[in-house]
């Protein structure tokens, strides 16, 4: 097996043993430099300064100095966190030659763990999309199959690990954003209890639904990579004072007895049967374990999409409106006054999906519009997470279900429709909303070769259970050993 | 809801968006399709129900009122796209005939 395509985990045992940092970052720019031109995952990739964070791990190791968990491991960062002197774009015209004068609170956890950051990956403008279609720059694609999209919004880090371009990878979930891309990609992909990960440095787009959480190849490099970011920031006035458990040692450990809710909402209508399939052998392959399937009702899931879309674009209309030309960013050539200054910028430095959004939820917030659709949609919000409190209340330790609908689309395929985009997300949608964590991991391929995923979801503060929940599965089966061919 | 052109032009001023009348147009149809969608959320009763702007109890969080060092003049000035001195370079705020530096 290729050093590329080993997981984080066994990367660095492969150090202890004599592996120099140096050559597993040299071996992951070479595979960024063959295989990128096809896979489009980068969007900024600075060589000599990786390979200058390798040769320090290299050093340090050398001289017997405490190195860090994640030494010498290479990993590729979502281009909507912030890291200091770097290109920092969101994708987006409006922030093509940002650099930001300081580093998020994840990537400060990442260089104190000593791990290489690779370079930052391609996405949805402002993390608005299920394609990575709405990238101002490119259009990243699938490793598994170059006609299709790898997903979204954080399509690029998703790509970046299954084309083995990086060990592994962090991205952000406002809706769906990891989840989604991992099932379409075929690796794992967590979204953390709102709270349980800081969101100093990520660049908001809304603010009560984005989570930061991490891609890996299977469910040791998750927790591993979990045990680093997650944890209190007095920087972010939302991120949860809160233990962080020891993941990676309660990993192996199997939960019994095991109650699984099974929504009938989410086998229904839209579902690809092949999805539909694999899904329901990954059950059957928790009943083996012993586990129970218990069927329960999320009655409101069929609203989620719709509440999603009125919460996430008000939040948004307000975030965005620190785009304005005047203290960084895009600022349009043409003289005028501040208010036309303002709005060429926004119209120059925006694509049309954030425009978009920007639209509905300023419509949604205006005077007269407001109590009819963001109160309305806050209220809908609020039985979504009734539902969910209710089946952990009836003895669900969590629910399972398919991650998105199909496995990955056609390039272009819903990109003139939005609304469609926009119901690819539809089982990952209500976990944001209610806040609990969620993971996406492989369970199996479409005929075709191409990936699926199997989505679970446990109560706040529950990722110690949904890793050992997604173990008992990686356990018995063989799906995260895959890797594509590109 | 079908949203007319005349609203969206209201709304995209209060967004402060340049849009021209032809992409106004196609903002109108895309909008009203997507609130069309949304107006799912009318068939179910939400009297009582609390609305949820976030998932945790939020409460003000408060730091220790201690001097901390803040951000050096030249690194908060590196990405504006005017700069006049120590000073973020702007339009005139007052619409007067000064012109931008």
């Amino acid at each position: 097996m290729e050093l590329i395509e080993r997981t984080a985990t066994e990367l660095i045992k492969l150090q202890a043993e004599g592996a120099t940092a140096e050559k597993i970052t040299s071996d992951f720019l070479a595979s960024i430099k063959s295989r990128d031109d096809k896979i489009k995952a980068f969007m900024f990739v600075d060589e000599s300064d990786a390979l200058a964070q390798a040769r320090a791990v290299d050093a340090k190791r050398k001289k017997g100095e405490k190195i860090g968990v994640l030494a010498g491991v290479p990993i590729a960062i979502k281009d909507v966190l912030c890291t200091k002197g770097q290109p920092t774009t969101c994708s987006s015209k409006m922030l093509q030659n940002f650099r930001p004068p300081y580093d998020a609170h994840v990537i400060t956890k990442l260089r104190e763990a000593d791990a290489v950051l690779i370079g930052k990956t391609n996405m949805d403008e402002f993390a608005m999309g299920s394609s990575t279609e709405n990238s101002a720059y490119q259009t990243t694609r699938n490793p598994w199959d170059l006609e299709r999209i790898p997903g979204g919004s954080s399509g690029g880090s998703a790509a970046a690990v299954a084309a083995c371009e990086s060990a592994f990878s962090l991205g952000s979930d406002t809706g769906g954003s990891i989840r989604q891309p991992a099932s379409l990609c075929g690796i794992v992909g967590l979204k953390p209890t709102y709270g349980r990960v800081s969101r100093y440095g990520l660049i908001a787009f809304a603010s009560s639904l984005d989570q930061i959480g991490p891609f890996t190849h299977d469910l040791a490099d998750c927790a591993l990579l979990m045990e680093v970011i997650a944890g209190h920031d007095p920087r972010d006035s939302t991120s949860i004072d809160h233990p962080v458990p020891a993941y990676t040692k309660s990993l192996n450990q199997p939960i019994k007895p095991l109650t699984i809710g099974v929504a009938k909402e989410y086998f229904g209508e839209g579902l690809d049967p092949e999805v539909e399939k694999s899904v329901r052998d990954a059950l059957k392959v928790y009943e083996s374990q012993g586990a129970t399937i218990k069927e329960i009702s999320l009655p409101h899931s069929k609203y989620a999409v719709a509440v999603y879309y009125i919460v996430a674009t008000a939040e948004a209309s307000s975030n965005l409106a620190r785009y304005e030309g005047m203290h960084y960013g895009h600022r349009t050539k043409t003289k005028s006054g501040l208010i036309q200054t303002y709005s060429k910028t926004r119209a120059e430095g925006f694509g049309k999906e954030v425009q978009r959004r920007i639209m509905l939820g300023t419509y949604a917030l205006s005077s007269g519009y407001k109590d009819a659709y963001y109160v309305k949609a806050l209220k809908v919000r609020r039985l979504i997470k009734n539902d969910f409190d209710a089946a952990f209340a009836a003895g669900c330790d969590v629910v399972m279900g398919p991650t998105a609908p199909t496995a990955a689309f056609k390039m272009g395929e819903k990109t003139d429709n939005p609304l469609s985009m926009y119901l690819s997300d539809i089982y990952t949608i209500s976990c944001n909303l209610a806040g609990i964590a969620g993971i996406s991991i492989p369970c199996g391929f479409t005929k075709s070769g191409l990936p699926i995923g199997l989505q679970i979801q446990a109560a706040p503060f529950e990722e110690e259970k949904l890793l050992r929940v997604g173990r008992m599965y990686e356990s018995a089966t063989d799906w995260h050993t895959k890797r594509a061919k590109v | 809801m079908a949203m007319d052109l005349e609203t969206v032009r209201k709304v995209a001023n209060l967004a402060r968006l340049d849009l021209s009348d032809a992409d106004l147009a196609v903002m109108a149809s895309q909008l009203s399709a997507i609130l069309d969608y949304v107006d799912l959320l009318t068939e179910l009763n939400t009297d009582g129900v609390e609305p949820m702007a976030h998932p945790l109890p939020v409460q003000n969080v408060f730091r220790a009122d201690e001097l901390a060092p803040s951000l050096p003049v030249d690194q908060a000035l590196a990405n504006a796209p005017s700069r006049l001195g120590d000073f973020f370079g702007v339009p005139a705020v007052l619409e007067t005939e000064r012109e931008e530096a």
